[in-house]
């Protein structure tokens, strides 16, 4: 218990790691999802099919093999680089990765919440006369994030979750702390794990329970 | 079959689901056509031009160089390196599933108990592992089934574990919410006829609730196969680890290794997912139940696509 007290700053600020590695992820994620939906949903068949064949290759690949293709193959053999520190190179390869997965289901669920939009709304808008992008951008995408704000709260709890993945390429994030704190603290094994166990609940229940308050104060009235 | 009963049935079901796709934009005349064909060459041109873009930097660092790629095309590559971390990969999901399933079964009903004490404690444990990431609980069972308990724990029965208790709380939820969506009626008229709540349980609920729940389970499965590339991290020898690990150790290629494996889990979730996706149709028209089949939990479905994926 002593273990968890002493290292309470290092604890802190692995957490401030994952908030930072979420928070940097999600938001690249919302953007690359909202344009994979809107592809997918296109009158141009070869947009659906980069669109469909995106979400269908990336949501069948394991997260972790995302993170390591990005750590190793972009970051070692391609020599992609966003920073001269080595860490915050990983760091920013491990939003790429992040971002890249969670946008799949981004864009799956604003496309479910695409179809929650009824049929009078868009052919109105086809009526007045708005071209596709205006009739997605001004009356159907504005519904349609409404209607998915919980599932969208869904991806993002998966994603907090799913940061620890980082500590595949050596992202000091919660999870990796945790392991090394296992083996500075042999004895603490326990309270450890409650510790970081508590820290995770403290994300991701709070972030659920914002959601759904979220999702039914912006629910469209129809 | 009588079309007297298949009448009602068609009668049931929206008299066509209209494309809900193509509502956003008409049916293209001359000068949209004209529009749609000059702005298909243009994205095929980008495209082209993100291919060329990635081909010549992947040559700039010889990455496709024909000794990174011909040992895919050797039978002793394959058998030697690969498919041993493929049915490590396999043997992992498969028991884990085979102990999940139960556990979600156990746990889905029990959240539903009459009695606080079984309902509290299920629910908590539940919600638990749902909450925190499967990674912390793999290191977790890593290092305190030593620490703890002074066991030897192999790479492979912490990726079990973690997998059970994850998957298996997910599997509750989704079991859970196989039962609760079968019509109240149900169980009322198998109480009314004096059933008792285990009977109604056994009886009724279950066998209505799996055909509802099935296709979801099968979803989930795919999130359990995918979720043991986690074990690369502690060490665990698997497909993910015959990938990144052992064959760029052999042969200094790890892009080619790791997109061909990525292939193949590919190959394997789209498998998994069509038979979810067919369980789901099958579902749909069951008579055997009289609930729709249940989404997993925090994904949208939307109506009629009967595309089944779990969020992970």
């Amino acid at each position: 218990m002593q273990a968890l007290f002493d290292e309470f700053p290092v604890i802190l600020g692995a957490f401030w790691l994952t908030i930072r590695l979420t928070l940097a992820s999600g938001l690249l994620a919302l953007v690359l999802g909202t344009i994979l939906a809107g592809m997918r949903v296109s009158p141009l068949p070869v947009l659906r099919g980069i669109g469909t064949a995106y979400v269908n290759i990336v949501r069948n690949t394991p997260l972790t093999l995302v993170i390591v293709f990005c750590g190793l193959g972009l970051g070692l053999v391609l020599d992609v680089s966003f920073s001269t520190s080595l860490s915050t190179n990983y760091l920013w390869l491990s939003i790429i990765g992040l971002s890249a997965y969670t946008a799949a289901f981004v864009c799956e669920a604003i496309r479910a919440g695409i179809n929650t939009v009824p049929l009078g709304q868009a052919e109105a808008a086809r009526a007045i006369g708005l071209t596709f992008f205006q009739n997605l951008r001004l009356i159907v995408l504005p519904q349609a994030l409404r209607a998915v704000i919980a599932p969208l709260g869904s991806v993002l709890i998966a994603l907090i979750k799913n940061t620890t993945i980082a500590a595949a390429i050596g992202v000091g994030e919660a999870s990796l702390t945790m392991k090394t704190l296992f083996e500075s603290h042999g004895d603490a094994v326990v309270p450890i794990f409650f510790g970081f166990a508590l820290g995770f609940l403290i994300l991701t229940l709070p972030t659920g329970l914002l959601f759904t308050w979220l999702s039914k104060r912006l629910a469209v009235v129809r | 079959m009588s079309t007297l009963t298949a009448e009602p049935r068609k009668t049931r079901k929206r008299a066509s689901v209209p494309d809900r796709v193509s509502v956003l934009y008409d049916a293209p005349g001359p000068r949209a056509r004209m529009r749609n064909t000059v702005l298909t060459v243009v994205v095929v041109l980008v495209a082209l031009l993100a291919v060329y873009v990635m081909v010549t930097k992947l040559d700039e660092k010889n990455q496709l160089n024909a000794d990174l790629w011909t040992p895919f095309l050797r039978g002793d590559v394959w058998i030697n390196l690969i498919l041993p971390g493929l049915f490590n990969t396999l043997s992992a999901a498969a028991v884990a599933a085979l102990i999940a399933v139960p556990f979600g079964f156990v746990f889905g009903i029990g959240r539903l108990s009459d009695h606080a004490w079984i309902r509290v404690p299920a629910g908590a444990v539940v919600e638990f592992f749902r909450a925190i990431p499967l990674l912390i609980m793999i290191f977790a069972v890593m290092y305190g089934g030593s620490a703890v308990f002074g066991l030897t724990v192999t790479p492979f029965m912490a990726v079990v574990t973690g997998l059970v208790l994850y998957n298996g709380s997910v599997l509750a939820e989704i079991v859970r919410a196989g039962i609760l969506s079968i019509p109240r009626g149900q169980s009322e008229a198998a109480l009314a006829i004096g059933l008792r709540k285990g009977q109604v349980m056994r009886m009724i609920l279950l066998p209505q609730g799996v055909t509802a729940m099935m296709p979801a389970i099968v979803a989930q499965l795919v999130v359990l196969l995918k979720d043991t590339a986690l074990g690369f991290i502690v060490s665990f020898e698997d497909l993910l680890n015959a990938g990144a690990r052992v064959l760029p150790s052999n042969f200094n290629n790890i892009i080619p290794a790791v997109i061909v494996i990525a292939i193949v889990y590919i190959i394997i979730n789209l498998i998994v997912g069509a038979i979810a996706t067919l369980l789901e149709r099958r579902s749909r028209r069951s008579r055997k139940t009289s609930a729709q089949p249940v989404a997993p939990p925090g994904a949208v479905v939307a109506p009629g696509s009967g595309d089944i994926s779990a969020v992970d």
